[in-house]
């Protein structure tokens, strides 16, 4: 699947059995996070451990050490909800303190349930309200072009949010502009706050060519597809790339995948034990 | 039924009684960007409507066209922002606010974003109807908070507006006055965010205006004079932050208050100026000149501004009436 690499990129030779462990490692913070509060956005972290880990150990040129340096890449998580799994990526890198995990969405805590500019080194945007973040990215994307800065843009909505109007505004003007510097993923996962999609969005990759878009369509939780997908969208080829992405909320426990696609995961108190031992047990298969 | 009419699309109303100048916007935004070279100016299909042809004339790579689509219009320039541009955006207030303020409030100001939205067509400057006129943007953008809010008299404000708000931390909503706009103020004339500037030193009525309504309140000044008023002008070209101290001050130093705004009156000039005085323990008698709590129909703007109390003649004509409402009967 993938094409010639062309571009000297951190890690260009990709460990897979390295990315697995680091999205098992990713699932871990995040169920610390989650534990004992009863309930969260668990199943969508689950869900993007494989792209986030492809993403930061592989793919973005991303210095945890300088995380606002002008020629990072950045990325832009417009799901803001997703949090937990970002502050999962963020304090395994360092950025934030291991310990800190735990206060996810406590009063006070930075982890909040969803990202804040500016209150967390790594944050690009404020998450959350939906539908914001690709137009974002695309600014940034066609700033970075002007100052003639080579960092790349990688953004990531979720299916969900193709019902809201402004997604595709921005993927309009995307086109429009040629930000071929413009990498984003759709997560689908097929759940929002009522349920299963209350609508119908599909074909989700046929909308995008029809825009204009660069498309492909993998198994979001297959890291080998999230790999190849992240080397295909390094052509610069005038176009904005979109990576349809497949997710299972919950993945890597299969009791969370098989609840009732649920947006918000309840989970009882004496329960979290047990799902700590199927997290290991079902990496260790 | 008048003859006059609606104007057509980027057809100008004749100004007749003051000099004007072209597309001071355009001025301004190119002398900021010769300066800094990071201005970028983003339009949602009104570049020619907004003045900005100039400026893309000037700088082509730092112009750019999102379409009929104010939502990418905002969060493309928060972006833009992140990447260390200043986005200058233009379109009509009503577009601007009703159509995009989730953007404004969440992508630009929440993230103090470098973004400047100068928005015309506000209050009763389009004869386009309820749909194009801009009445109640500047309420809506003031409860934004960490946003600033600006609503220029004449062309020397607006341009020397449109220089300086790349240097003004965070996102900027300023109300745009286009095409051939009026010359009020003189070359003196600096503005000062957050600084009302007084004009004249009567103490019978203090004018407290924003926006064009200084520019008619000055010239009511001169009618009211024949009339044996001597009234003062306090000009209020930034909304938010307000100049709360300098508002109560000067309606100390006056007998009575006339409040004007090309804006309706809910949330705009007059309740700020009711809320600072209030607060102040000023309290004078008060009459508030602004847009009812209504939409307005199309039409051309001579007959809406005449209708709607916003031209001088009109301003001087309900003080004339207020003062004599007011006039206690002569004991017989």
């Amino acid at each position: 699947m993938a094409k010639t690499l062309q571009y000297e990129r951190p890690n260009e030779e990709p460990s897979f059995p390295y990315l697995r462990q680091k999205a098992h490692q990713l699932r871990r913070n995040m169920l610390e996070q989650a534990a004992g509060k009863g309930q969260g956005y668990l199943g969508q972290g689950l869900g993007v451990a494989e792209f986030l880990s492809a993403l930061y150990y592989h793919e973005m040129k991303f210095d945890p050490a300088q995380p606002a340096a002008a020629d990072r890449d950045r990325f832009y998580l417009s799901t803001g909800h997703y949090s937990i799994a970002l502050w999962a990526v963020l304090a395994d890198l360092g950025i934030i303190a291991h310990e800190e995990l735990k206060t996810y969405g406590a009063d006070e805590s930075p982890l909040e349930m969803s990202t804040i500019a500016g209150r967390v080194p790594g944050v690009e945007m404020t998450g959350g309200s939906l539908g914001h973040g690709l137009g974002i990215a695309a600014g940034a994307a066609l700033g970075l072009r002007l100052k003639k800065n080579p960092a790349r843009v990688f953004c990531e909505i979720s299916d969900g949010e193709l019902q809201e109007g402004s997604t595709w505004e921005a993927a309009t003007a995307a086109v429009a502009f040629r930000l071929d510097n413009l990498i984003a993923f759709v997560d689908c996962n097929g759940i929002q706050a009522d349920g299963p999609l209350v609508v119908p969005i599909e074909p989700v990759a046929d909308k995008w060519r029809a825009f204009g878009w660069a498309v492909t369509e993998i198994d979001g939780n297959a890291i080998e597809q999230v790999v190849g997908a992240m080397h295909w969208a390094r052509a610069e080829n005038g176009v904005p790339k979109m990576i349809v992405m497949r997710t299972l909320p919950g993945k890597g426990i299969s009791r969370l995948t098989q609840r009732e696609k649920a947006h918000f995961v309840r989970v009882d108190d004496d329960e979290w034990d047990t799902l700590r031992r199927e997290l290991e047990e079902e990496y260790n298969v | 039924m008048s003859d006059r009419r609606t104007l057509g699309m980027g057809e100008l109303e004749k100004i007749e009684n003051r000099p004007f100048e072209k597309a001071p916007f355009a001025r301004g935004a190119m002398a900021v960007n010769k300066k800094r070279g990071d201005i970028v100016v983003l339009t949602a299909d009104l570049g020619k409507y907004t003045d900005v042809y100039p400026f893309r004339d000037a700088y082509p790579e730092h112009y750019y066209n999102v379409g009929m689509a104010e939502q990418a219009l905002v969060t493309v320039a928060a972006g833009l922002s992140h990447a260390g541009m200043v986005a200058y955006c233009t379109t009509y207030g009503a577009f601007a606010t009703r159509r995009a303020y989730d953007f404004l409030a969440i992508a630009c100001a929440h993230g103090n974003a470098n973004v400047k939205m100068f928005a015309g067509n506000p209050g009763l400057t389009t004869g386009y109807g309820g749909t194009h006129q801009a009445i109640e943007d500047l309420a809506l953008m003031r409860a934004i908070p960490d946003m600033t809010v600006i609503d220029p008299c004449d062309a020397i404000e607006m341009a020397q507006v449109a220089e300086q708000a790349a240097e003004i931390e965070g996102t900027v909503y300023c109300r745009l006055l286009r095409g051939n706009v009026p010359v009020v103020f003189d070359e003196t004339y600096r503005f000062e965010l957050g600084k009302a500037k007084r004009f004249g030193t009567g103490t019978d009525i203090g004018f407290i205006s924003t926006g064009f309504m200084t520019e008619r309140c000055l010239d009511a000044v001169q009618a009211l004079r024949a009339h044996g008023i001597n009234a003062s002008v306090l000009h209020v070209g930034t909304i938010k932050p307000f100049d709360a101290a300098g508002i109560a001050e000067f309606a100390q130093s006056v007998d009575k208050v006339v409040t004007a705004e090309n804006h309706i009156l809910i949330g705009g000039l007059t309740s700020l100026v009711t809320d600072a005085l209030y607060r102040s323990g000023t309290l004078k008698p008060m009459l508030s000149i602004g847009i009812p709590d209504r939409f307005i129909e199309c039409g051309s703007l001579p007959y809406l501004q005449t209708k709607y109390g916003l031209t001088a003649e009109r301003v001087g004509q309900q003080v004339l009436a207020w003062l004599d409402a007011a006039a206690p009967v002569a004991a017989t």
